[in-house]
C-alpha cells in the first residue's frame, strides 16, 4: 500500500491540475474573468449588452428570448422592447439579421454563433480578449486583438473601453504591453465590470442549466447524505452478528 | 396485506419452481467471505454505474438525433429544451468517466488481491472482456455529440487501423463507411452503442457473476473460505467465514452506493465537465473536417493507451507497431494469471518485490495517462526550461511503457525462478468489516 500513496497524490494532483482551457493564441496568461452566473444583476447588465453591441453581427441560435426572460427574472414586455430589436417572436431563437454574404464580404467570415463560445473557449478567454482590442494600422479592420491575434472581428465596446495602443518590443512585432491612449466613456474599472457583465451573460447562454443545476444540487446532496446515513446504521444493525 | 405477498409467491412458485432456488443461489444462499475491505464496493458499483448508463441513454435515445447534420444540434435540444434533459445528459456522461474510475479500481483489486488466480482465471477473462468492450461502447459514444474532439478523436483512433499493412486503408474506409468520419459512420456507431454492444456487455456482465458465484468470491486475505472449517448459523455445509450475500453485502454495499452517488451528484450539479476533463471545451465546436482542435487527444480513461501508441517509434516503414504495442498492453492483462505463477493470492502476503512491482506498474499507468493527456508537454517546459520536448518526453513516456510491460515479464521470473519470498498465509481469514 505504502508504495501506492505517491501514485494516487499524483494523481490527484493530475486532476486537480485540470485541463486547460483554450490559452491566448500569442501564449500569455489569461485574465480571470471572475464570472459569477448567479449574479442576476450582472446578467441582466450582461444581456442589454450584448443586445445592444453584439447581435448586429452575431446569433445564439440555441437561445430563446423566452427562456431568456424566464431565467433572468424578466417580463416577456421588457424582453421584447429592450432586447429584441429584430422582430423576433418570443418563443424564436436569438437569430442575428446579418446576411452571411455581407458578413463574409465585410469581415472575411461569417461572425460566429456566441451560443457555445463560453463552453468552448472558456470564460477568461473571452474576458481576455474582450480587454485586449488595440487599434493597428496594419490591419484591414483597422483592429487588432493580442489574445486572438488577426482576428476579423472590429471592437465593437470602444467607445466604452475607449482605443488602446499597442507597444512593441523593440526591434519585433510583438505586443510588449497596451496603452489606453484615448479613454472611452468608462473608467477602466467600470469597462472591467462591463466586460465581465457580458462575458457572465454568454457564460450562462452556453449551458442555461447551470442555474438549475446549482439549485437542485444542493439538495440532492444533503439528501444522499441522509441517505448513506440512514444506509449506514441499518449496515451496522445488521452485521451486529458477525464476528 | 402479507397474506397477498405469501398466496402470489406461491402462485409464482408453483408455476416456475425454479426460480426460488436461482434467487437463494445467487442471493440468500451465496456465501461470501466476511472479511471483504473498502476495495471490493467497485464490483456492485460498476454494475450501479451500468444500469445508469442504460437508463439514461434510453431517455438520451428518444431525444438524439443520429446524423451528421442534426446530431450537435439535438444535444444542445437535450440540454436546453427537453425537460430534465440536461440533467440525463450530465448523468450519462458523467456515469461513463466513473465507470472507468470504478472499473479500474476493481481491475486493481483483483490484481492486488490475485483475485484472477486459480480457480478464479474465467472470472477474470469475463471481466477483462467486459473492459474491451467497454472500451468499444465508450469510444462510439463518445462520437455521437459530434462534436469537434469527437470528430478527430474518431479520425484518429479509426486510422489507427490504417497502420495494418495491405489491407489497412481498406479497411479504414470499411469501418468508417466513408473517407471521413461522416453521416454513415455516425449512424453505425449509434447502432453499436446503443444497440450491439450494450447486448454484449450486459450477456458478459451475466457471465462474469455466473462464473464468480460457481467458485466463490476472493478476499484481501487471499484465504479461500470454501477450504476452511465448514458450517455456520444458516446452513450446516456452509464456509464457517461466509456470510450469506443478501443481507449482509446488500446493506453494506447500499452504504457504498450511498458515498458513491454523492461524489457523482457532485460532479453532476456542481462541476458536470470536470474542469474539461469529463466533457471536453472542443466537443462544444461542431464536428468541423477544416479545423483541427489545437491538441487532439482521447478522453483521459484511453490516455495510457493512446500514449503506448504515441511512444512506439515506427520501423520497417510501417507504424504498426505502436498499435500492436496499445493491443499487446491489454493483451497482457488477459494473460495475467499465466504471468504470475506465484501461489500466494493476496499483497498482504507477497514478497516485497511485488509490492514494488505492483507500486511502479501503477506509477507507469498514470505516468502514460499524463503523456496521453498532454500534460508531459505542458509541465516539461514548464520545469525544466527551453530542453528539446520531443526527447523528453519520448524518454519519459518510453520508460514507463517499459515498466508497464516490464511488470509482467517480471512478475512471470519473479514467480516461475522463485525469487520471491512469502509471508506464511493464515489459515483462516483475518480481519472483517
Amino acid at each position: 500500500m505504502k508504495q501506492l500513496l505517491p501514485a494516487v497524490a499524483l494523481a490527484l494532483g493530475l486532476l486537480v491540475a485540470g485541463q486547460p482551457a483554450a490559452r491566448a493564441e500569442g501564449g500569455e496568461q489569461l485574465m480571470s474573468s471572475g464570472s459569477n452566473v448567479r449574479d442576476q444583476a450582472s446578467l441582466q447588465r450582461g444581456a442589454k449588452l450584448f443586445f445592444n453591441y453584439c447581435v448586429g453581427c452575431h446569433s445564439l441560435k440555441y437561445m430563446r428570448y423566452s427562456r431568456i426572460a424566464d431565467d433572468l427574472g424578466l417580463t416577456e414586455q421588457q424582453v421584447m422592447q429592450n432586447l429584441n430589436f429584430t422582430g423576433a417572436k418570443f418563443d424564436d431563437p436569438v437569430i442575428s439579421h446579418m446576411p452571411a454574404e455581407d458578413a463574409t464580404k465585410w469581415f472575411g467570415k461569417d461572425p460566429p454563433d456566441l451560443s457555445l463560445e463560453v463552453s468552448a473557449k472558456g470564460a477568461d478567454w473571452v474576458y481576455t480578449y474582450l480587454n485586449t482590442f488595440y487599434l493597428d494600422p496594419k490591419s484591414p479592420i483597422g483592429w487588432n486583438n493580442t489574445t486572438l491575434p488577426n482576428a476579423a472581428m472590429p471592437f465593437p465596446l470602444w467607445e466604452l473601453q475607449g482605443q488602446q495602443t499597442a507597444v512593441m518590443k523593440p526591434g519585433t512585432d510583438e505586443v510588449e504591453k497596451l496603452d489606453l491612449a484615448h479613454p472611452g466613456k468608462l473608467t477602466p474599472a467600470q469597462y472591467q465590470q462591463t466586460s465581465r457583465d457580458l462575458v457572465n451573460f454568454l457564460e450562462y447562454v452556453s449551458e442555461p442549466a447551470a442555474l438549475q443545476r446549482h439549485d437542485y444540487g444542493v439538495w440532492v446532496v444533503l439528501f444522499l447524505a441522509l441517505f448513506t446515513l440512514l444506509a449506514y446504521f441499518l449496515k451496522k444493525e445488521y452485521w451486529k452478528d458477525v464476528h | 396485506m402479507a397474506n397477498v405477498f405469501a398466496s402470489l409467491g406461491d402462485w409464482v412458485n408453483e408455476r416456475a419452481p425454479g426460480l426460488a432456488p436461482v434467487y437463494r443461489k445467487h442471493m440468500t444462499e451465496y456465501y461470501a467471505p466476511k472479511n471483504f475491505n473498502l476495495w471490493y464496493y467497485f464490483g456492485s458499483l460498476a454494475l450501479l454505474v451500468l444500469v445508469n448508463q442504460i437508463v439514461t441513454g434510453i431517455f438520451l435515445t428518444m431525444n438524439y438525433n443520429p446524423s451528421a447534420a442534426g446530431a450537435f444540434d439535438s444535444v444542445q435540444y437535450i440540454m436546453r429544451d427537453v425537460e430534465w434533459g440536461w440533467l440525463i445528459r450530465y448523468m450519462h456522461s458523467t456515469g461513463a468517466s466513473l465507470f472507468f474510475v470504478v472499473v479500474f479500481l476493481h481491475m486493481f483489486r483483483g490484481i492486488m488481491y490475485g483475485s484472477y488466480k486459480k480457480p478464479r482465471e474465467l472470472v477474470w477473462l469475463l471481466g477483462m472482456l467486459i473492459f474491451l468492450v467497454l472500451m468499444a461502447e465508450a469510444f462510439m459514444g463518445y462520437v455521437l455529440p459530434w462534436g469537434n474532439m469527437s470528430f478527430w478523436g474518431a479520425k484518429v483512433i479509426v486510422s489507427l487501423f490504417g497502420t495494418i499493412p495491405v489491407i489497412g486503408s481498406h479497411l479504414v474506409e470499411w469501418i468508417m463507411g466513408d473517407f471521413l468520419p461522416a453521416d454513415a459512420t455516425l449512424n453505425r456507431f449509434f447502432a453499436l452503442h446503443v444497440i450491439a454492444l450494450p447486448i454484449v456487455l450486459l450477456l458478459l456482465v451475466v457471465l462474469h457473476l455466473a462464473a464468480l458465484h460457481e467458485v466463490g468470491s476472493n478476499n484481501p486475505d487471499g484465504v479461500d473460505v470454501k477450504h476452511g472449517p465448514k458450517g455456520n448459523r444458516w446452513s450446516p455445509s456452509a464456509p464457517t467465514d461466509g456470510i450469506p450475500f443478501h443481507p449482509y453485502y446488500t446493506v453494506k454495499d447500499l452504504v457504498g452506493v450511498g458515498f458513491f452517488l454523492i461524489v457523482a451528484a457532485f460532479i453532476i450539479f456542481f462541476a458536470p465537465t470536470f474542469g474539461g476533463w469529463f466533457l471536453e471545451h472542443d466537443n462544444s465546436i461542431m464536428a468541423n473536417n477544416l479545423v483541427t482542435p489545437a491538441e487532439i487527444k482521447p478522453v483521459w480513461y484511453f490516455t495510457p493507451f493512446y500514449a503506448i501508441v504515441r511512444m512506439i517509434p515506427s520501423f520497417a516503414g510501417t507504424a504498426v507497431w505502436g498499435v500492436l504495442a496499445m493491443f499487446g498492453a491489454i493483451a497482457v492483462l488477459f494473460l495475467l494469471p499465466w504471468f504470475d505463477r506465484g501461489q500466494v493470492k493476496s499483497i498482504r502476503y507477497r514478497g516485497t518485490g511485488y509490492k514494488v512491482a505492483l507500486g511502479l506498474f501503477v506509477l507507469a499507468f498514470f505516468g502514460l495517462g499524463a503523456v496521453g493527456a498532454g500534460i508531459t508537454a505542458e509541465v516539461i517546459p514548464e520545469w525544466f526550461g527551453n530542453v528539446d520536448l520531443t526527447t523528453w518526453e519520448n524518454a519519459f513516456g518510453r520508460t514507463m511503457t517499459l515498466i508497464y510491460f516490464g511488470f509482467f515479464a517480471f512478475l512471470w521470473a519473479y514467480t516461475h525462478f522463485g525469487w520471491e519470498k512469502t509471508k506464511p498465509v493464515p489459515d483462516r481469514v483475518t480481519t472483517h468489516d
